[in-house]
């Protein structure tokens, strides 16, 4: 790399005596290298100092600061979640509150219509049972007559056969009557 | 690294500062070197990644963003932690010097590149620097308290007279080593990776062909070589800054206050 120029150089500082085996002790070099690092790191400074560490910096503190209010936002919406949660549970139990409620009064109300319908049947039960056990009784009152009725006839019938004449049917009555009772 | 091409080969002559663009102002010569153009290079890349950070979007950042961020983070840490409070205003400074010197390093490590950092005069002009910053920025501060620095607390009076001679002298050292640590740090390391490449290149050009495979034995351990300079590449330039930290924290708060 670039052998010429560093011949001369050497041949130079033979010249003039310097450490020309060793070029880091070559002071012929150092007001070159003295300017130039002068010329670098005076710009590096600069941009450095004036442009990009105030920016650099000013980048990293709103990235921080977003991220602290990121963080920040999110602990607000989890409490608001919580909150909403919160207050949603409440309305599920209120809901099944009143659900319940509502259930046991139309289960009321329909026990109420029911026993009040069966009162209703059985009342009507009871009075038609009644109505029967009445014509029961008039049937049989009538059927016990009618017993009477035959029962003087068949005896009437009876004594005509045996004696031959026609009974006095006051005194078949009066005779049935009294086996009757009797 | 320019020796691979000649036969003889010379771990030195990739420190050659060979001149681009000649200038010469009377005796001076201020030409434009390779060395210049290298540092060059590194003021663009460095001002071209943070600046691409300074413009970048205060959402999720791009890996380039995240580079800069990192890199602008890793410094304010380090300034904070070395060099305590107030010393907000030294940052951009600081910053400067690690990312220049690093930025160097890492090129340098480059095949065919040239090592501005290997190079004394760099090393010792950036220590002088932090030198004369700490020295003036602690009198303009402080005044007489910057002495305080050359004066432990809790020290017998008797031996006070050689403890502040010894403070003396090792605050006087400070750019030496601080200048030396680096440059000796960069100039070993390119030596030793060009020795074991001139290794390899001697053993393929060997007469012998037997011992021509051979030739991948210095390879391997170049491989090896690299990344440990990579390592100290980092290295060096965040013991630069942190030393520059420290030396501000004299500075900013002499006798440790």
């Amino acid at each position: 790399m670039a052998q010429q120029p560093a011949a001369t150089h050497t041949e130079v500082q033979q010249e003039a005596g310097g450490h020309e085996n060793f070029p880091p002790f070559n002071a012929h070099t150092f007001p070159s290298q003295l300017l130039w690092l002068a010329i670098s790191f005076g710009a590096l400074y600069l941009v450095m100092a004036r442009v990009a560490l105030p920016k650099l910096g000013g980048v990293i503190e709103a990235r921080k600061a977003r991220i602290a209010k990121d963080l920040d936002d999110a602990a607000s919406m989890q409490q608001k979640a919580d909150a909403a949660a919160a207050a949603h549970e409440k309305t599920i139990a209120e809901a099944r509150a009143k659900a319940l409620a509502l259930a046991q009064e139309a289960r009321d109300k329909l026990a109420a219509e029911t026993a009040a319908k069966r009162k209703i049947l059985e009342d009507e039960l009871a009075a038609k049972l009644a109505a029967a056990d009445q014509q029961i009784a008039a049937t049989r009152a009538q059927a016990m007559s009618n017993v009477e009725t035959i029962a003087r006839e068949a005896a009437g019938a009876i004594f005509e056969r045996i004696l031959g004449r026609t009974p006095d049917s006051q005194a078949i009555a009066q005779a049935v009557a009294a086996t009757k009772n009797g | 690294m320019a020796a691979e091409a000649g036969s003889a080969i010379n771990p030195i002559e990739q420190f050659s500062v060979v001149p681009i663009v000649p200038i010469h102002i009377g005796n001076l010569d201020l030409s434009l070197t390779n060395s210049s153009l290298y540092m060059l290079i590194a003021v663009g890349i460095v001002s071209a990644l943070m600046l691409i950070g300074a413009n970048g979007s205060t959402g999720a950042p791009g890996r380039l963003q995240a580079l800069a961020e990192m890199a602008y983070e890793f410094m304010a840490g380090m300034l904070r932690s070395a060099a305590g409070d107030h010393a907000e205003e030294f940052f951009p400074f600081v910053f400067c010097i690690f990312m220049f010197v690093l930025i160097l390093n890492l090129i340098g490590i480059i095949p065919y590149t040239f090592s501005v950092t290997s190079h004394i005069v760099i090393t010792a002009a950036l220590a002088l620097l932090v030198f004369f910053t700490v020295v003036i920025v602690g009198i303009a501060r402080h005044g007489a308290h910057f002495f305080k620095n050359f004066v432990p607390p809790g020290v017998p009076v008797y031996i006070l007279p050689l403890v502040v001679a010894l403070e003396v002298v090792s605050f006087m050292t400070r750019p030496v080593s601080h200048s030396v640590r680096l440059f000796a740090n960069m100039l070993a390391g390119h030596i030793t990776l060009n020795v074991f490449g001139g290794f390899t290149i001697m053993l393929l050009g060997a007469a012998t062909v037997i011992f021509r495979p051979l030739a991948v034995l210095p390879l391997v351990m170049n491989v090896g070589l690299e990344a440990l300079e990579v390592l100290v590449a980092f290295l060096q330039a965040y013991v630069f800054a942190m030393l520059t930290c420290m030396y501000l924290n004299d500075a900013l708060h002499p006798g440790g206050h």
